[in-house]
């Protein structure tokens, strides 16, 4: 029973994921930016471009730049988040592969890493004054879920053990449409709810930054308007 | 109005982050367009009846048309790192001031009508109807940002909250509620050919007066030419250039640098303005109406290049948009770059040896400079990214011996707006403009105090204009700001004239404080 519906939460949940991140993407990718606005000085060929915007992703260049605090709690956050999604791929392979194993023990402390994170921006969702004043409940109870997926899934691992094969199994028979058995262990179950939860809030929140970012003109268009005629379509409407 | 300094905020440190004071700015509001003001920028002339159908429809468009709006509406994280970058939060301590809460201001609206969360939860995500209220809000808050995008530049997304301002007073615009200054100064450009309303008479008589003034002033007849057919090289130059103090200087600087480069150059009287203020009201179309015009008058005059004078945003335009707008320019020679900035040009012929100074002109001065924002942060000079921070810095260095930067946090890619950029250069928003200063302000005092500065040069015609407005409320003479081109104009020799023959020997006038 609880096998079946944790199921179908998953697979309405991975549904929404890809679907809506899909058609959020495509539309950033459809709609024009009219003009050229990297904010300057930008690079003047794609390369540069890919390096400007691998610097973002990965280091928070900008960020960097801005605040040294939130760096440090966001980049100490996302870094372990993708430790954590590393981590996680063995539930999702028959035989794990090479690299997964190899971060098995980073990805193992990476919890507490993204604890600390979190905790940190959450600290200051509270009590800088500036932050407070820009912060809707919604800001604060996504740092909640992502502490509560990060806590519940510290827990499982270092405090209570769940039979982490019998979970392996449960998600390969999904991955095969089979539904097996899912140990009823309460701490696992909300670990899960969370985040069937996080996958569905993914494309109607502020969670779109990780793909969105990809998208911004300022950062990610060359420096090249003298030397390139850029028109939008609906602009070149215009000239005739 | 603060008109004594004694309200204003004192700074420690030109970036000290203020305690928040809720509405410190609140209903401050610059006036209103009247109705043909707004016909002639293609806006309706007062409120719309259905104004909150129309603003909701226009933002959708907007969303539909320009993808940087669509995307910095849905992917701010809310992370609070632009919270203290901009210049006027820092001199209002206006809360609503801090780029994230300007944008948050429409993204609101946007969330409300147009997301799954705002709909059904608004109080979640901070989400709200749109009301009388807030598109009075709108106008008094999308008027007090100068589109730098200092903020931008912190952002770990880039979010330019100048996109979201300019989308803002589109929609404002559109359903009715235009800004007079901006728009009565587009109608201008659109009946005259300048902000000024400076007719081709009256162009004709100034830049004539001009020229006798500096064959009395050299010895030497430098010419300013007009509507010159067959001309090299067309000047589009900020129309302040003709008659403000201290543009003016910088104008005579260009036609002794074009003097002693020997290339023939023109003014345009039809398009006789560089600035172009539909970038301030969002206005593609308008922007693109404007820039139409400096094509028209290379092609008519025959050209075969354009430069552009000293001026911010003009740049930006120039720059950034103007092959968009009014290209392909195919007919101009394509040897040199289209448009060229007139930096670019005088820091070439300098790096030639056209040019010889008599750098001691300038010993009086003690320097610092002051990047504009759409310089800085918008636009590029010569063929490396940062061209735009070295370039003028070089030919200041060529043509003055005393320079010192101010405190990096405050210049280059992070410089401070002057505070009266963006379409706010009006009297009615005088308040606003000198608190908006004061970042700014802090940082020259300290050059001041360290170095003795006395000067800060510029390269924008609104920087000028304002600075020398806000200056004396900071203990600094009106013509403490100087254009670059003035500080060239007062070094350089030309030849033939008295300089030239016993070199060394300054000449008794002074011609930088008039
Ligand atoms: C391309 C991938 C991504 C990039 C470049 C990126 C970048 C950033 C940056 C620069 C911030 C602001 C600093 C901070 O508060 O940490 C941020 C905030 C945030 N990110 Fe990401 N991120 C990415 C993916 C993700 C993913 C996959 C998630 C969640 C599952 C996520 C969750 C968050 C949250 C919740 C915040 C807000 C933190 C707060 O409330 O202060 N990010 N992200
Ligand atoms: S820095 Fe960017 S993402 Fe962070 S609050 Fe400001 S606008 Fe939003
Ligand atoms: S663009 Fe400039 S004036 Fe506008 S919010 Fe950003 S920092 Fe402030």
């Amino acid at each position: 029973m609880l096998a079946t519906i944790y199921a179908l939460v998953f697979y309405a949940a991975t549904a929404i994921l890809v679907v809506g991140i899909a058609m959020r993407v495509r539309r950033y990718a459809r709609i024009p930016a009219p003009l050229k606005i990297p904010t300057t000085p930008a690079p003047t060929t794609s390369g540069g471009v890919v390096v400007r915007m691998f610097m973002e992703v990965v280091f928070f260049q900008s960020l960097y730049k801005s605040n040294k605090w939130i760096w440090l709690f966001g980049w100490m956050m996302h870094m372990s988040l993708w430790l954590i999604l590393a981590r996680h791929v063995r539930y999702f392979t028959l035989q794990n592969w090479w690299w997964v194993e190899a971060v098995q023990f980073l990805g193992t402390y990476a919890a507490f890493t993204f604890l600390i994170g979190l905790g940190g921006l959450l600290f200051r969702r509270f009590f800088v004054e500036r932050i407070r004043y820009i912060t809707s409940p919604s800001d604060i109870l996504m740092l909640l879920l992502l502490i509560g997926i990060g806590s519940s899934g510290a827990l499982m691992r270092f405090v209570t053990k769940t039979d982490i094969i019998a979970v392996k199994s449960y998600i390969l028979g999904l991955l095969r449409f089979n539904i097996g058995h899912l140990p009823s262990d309460p701490i696992l179950l909300t670990h899960l709810a969370m985040v069937a939860s996080l996958m569905i809030i993914f494309p109607i929140s502020k969670l779109m930054h990780a793909p969105g970012v990809f998208f911004s003109p300022t950062r990610n268009q060359v420096d090249n308007p003298r030397e390139k005629r850029h028109l939008a379509p609906w602009a070149a409407k215009l000239e005739q | 109005m603060a008109d004594g300094a004694d309200d204003l905020r004192k700074m420690d440190h030109p970036l000290d982050i203020p305690c928040l004071k809720h509405g410190a700015m609140e209903g401050l509001a610059p006036f209103i367009a009247a109705p043909e003001h707004q016909d002639k920028v293609g806006f309706p002339g007062e409120l719309l009846p259905d104004w909150k159908e129309k603003a909701l429809e226009k933002m959708a468009e907007l969303a539909e048309k320009n993808r940087a709006f669509q995307v910095y509406l849905e992917i701010c994280v809310k992370c609070g790192a632009c919270t203290d970058k901009c210049h006027y939060f820092l001199g209002t301590s206006d809360p609503k001031n801090m780029p994230v809460a300007r944008q948050d201001l429409l993204r609101s609206v946007y969330r409300r009508y147009f997301t799954f969360a705002g709909k059904y939860f608004p109080w979640l995500v901070g989400a709200r109807d749109l009301t009388k209220e807030v598109l009075d809000e709108w106008y008094s808050y999308y008027h007090q940002c100068s589109e730098c995008r200092r903020c931008s530049v912190f952002c770990p997304y880039g979010i330019d909250t100048a996109e979201v301002t300019m989308a803002a007073r589109e929609i404002l615009d559109s359903v009715g509620v235009g800004q007079k200054y901006s728009n009565e100064i587009i109608g201008k450009v659109k009946d005259v050919g300048n902000n000024l309303g400076l007719n081709p008479k009256a162009l004709r008589a100034t830049l004539e007066d001009l020229e006798e003034e500096l064959e009395e002033d050299t010895g030497v007849s430098v010419r300013i030419p007009l509507d010159e057919k067959g001309a090299d090289i067309l000047l589009v130059t900020p129309s302040a250039d003709f008659f403000a103090e201290p543009h003016i200087d910088g104008l005579l600087g260009y036609a002794k640098v074009f003097h002693e480069a020997g290339v023939s150059w023109t003014v345009s009287s039809y398009a006789s303005e560089a600035a172009n203020f539909g970038l301030f009201i969002g206005s593609y179309e308008n922007m693109r109406e404007i820039s139409q015009r400096i094509r028209k008058a290379a092609q008519d005059l025959g050209v075969k290049r354009i430069i552009f004078g000293e001026c911010g945003h003009a740049w930006r335009v120039a720059y950034s948009y103007l092959n968009t707008l009014a290209g392909p320019w195919d007919f101009l020679d394509q040897n040199y770059p289209i448009p060229q900035h007139i930096m670019e040009f005088t820091w070439g012929e300098i790096q030639k040896g056209t040019l010889k100074f008599d750098k001691s002109q300038n010993d009086h001065i003690r320097l610092t400079y002051h990047d504009s924002c759409n310089v800085a942060r918008a636009s590029r000079m010569g063929d490396t990214p940062g061209g735009q921070f070295e370039i003028p810095r070089n030919v200041i260095k060529t043509v003055c011996n005393n320079y010192f930067d101010m405190a990096d946090e405050t210049i280059r890619e992070s410089t401070l707006c002057c505070g009266g950029g963006g379409g706010l250069l009006t009297d009615d928003l005088m308040d606003l403009r000198t608190k908006g200063s004061i970042p700014r302000m802090t940082a020259l005092q300290d050059v001041t105090e360290e170095h003795g500065v006395t000067h800060m040069a510029a390269i924008c015609a609104i920087c000028k204009t304002q600075f020398s407005k806000v200056m004396p409320k900071f203990g600094y003479d009106m013509d403490s700001v100087v254009s670059v081109h003035q500080l060239v104009s007062n070094a350089i020799i030309l030849t033939g004239s008295e300089d030239d023959e016993d070199a060394g020997n300054g000449p008794e006038e002074d011609t930088s404080d008039e």
